[in-house]
């Protein structure tokens, strides 16, 4: 089956990052196809490649990278949510006059439209949030 | 492009949290896919529709005129949930009117939002290809 996940929260605050990363992997252990992971409203902090978190715990941002790295993944962040929350990439943040960019390897920034193509692609839609 | 039944179900206040604004925000580029699109406002989503709203007190941007554009959009089908209005002490007149034209009836101006009773909006929800909550 073809499923497509929508992310709505960011990392650690809430458990949906978790639990859309666990439903992921298994649907791809399983032999599903993803095919897009979309990520908005605080959603978009999980493609910071500046988290920092204590040893002892999950690295919720490396991990959908890995993911993304094993599977071809498609991992998008919405450019509006991503900009309004300080989350660039090289390009954007050239544009915008910002000196620096902090995107994770494997997730890309894009349009809102990805999450409909997403909607239309898949034989169904995920959404993990609050 | 295949065309699906697309639904954006809203629960949240306009203010106190961006799940509203972004919703919208979501609703407004969707609707250039042409696909068949449905909203629903139940819980504390139906106050995003409330009228006459101000929010220059706490200083957020006031989203709420952005609503009658959706009828521009080909967006008509506006569900509230009758229950959540009653139980907020709201009936239809509390909420903006929101308007379409139907270009099949000589451009006659139709309202967009319809109150229905939970059961009628599980049936609704039970229709759609794609759901998603905000």
């Amino acid at each position: 089956m073809k499923f497509s996940i929508m992310v709505n929260e960011g990392p650690y605050t809430h458990q949906a990052s978790d639990s859309a990363y666990h439903f992921t992997e298994a649907a791809l252990r399983a032999g599903h196809q993803i095919v897009r992971v979309f990520f908005y409203h605080d959603g978009v902090n999980n493609g910071t490649r500046l988290s920092v978190p204590p040893q002892d715990d999950r690295n919720v941002c490396d991990r959908w990278s890995q993911l993304a790295q094993q599977h071809q993944l498609e991992l998008i962040l919405c450019v509006a949510a991503a900009q309004r929350r300080g989350m660039l990439d090289a390009d954007e943040a050239k544009r915008a006059g910002k000196d620096s960019n902090n995107i994770a390897p494997g997730f890309e920034i894009s349009g809102l439209g990805q999450l409909i193509d997403a909607g239309i692609q898949a034989d169904r839609t995920i959404v993990f949030g609050d | 492009m295949a065309t699906k039944k697309f639904l954006y179900i809203n629960r949240k206040p306009p203010h106190g949290s961006i799940y509203a604004l972004e919703s919208l925000e979501v609703v407004l580029i969707g609707a250039a896919f042409e696909q068949a699109v449905t909203l629903a406002f139940i819980d504390d989503g139906v106050y995003q529709l409330l009228q006459n709203q101000d929010s220059s007190a706490i200083g957020t941007k006031n989203f709420a005129p952005t609503y009658r554009a959706l009828g521009d959009y080909d967006v008509n089908r506006i569900y509230v949930e009758r229950e959540s209005l009653e139980l907020r002490g709201l009936v239809k007149e509390d909420l903006m009117p929101l308007t379409w034209e139907d270009e099949d009836d000589d451009w006659a101006e139709k309202d967009s939002i319809h109150v229905v009773g939970s059961a009628e909006l599980a049936e609704i929800i039970e229709q759609q290809d794609v759901i998603l909550n905000f």
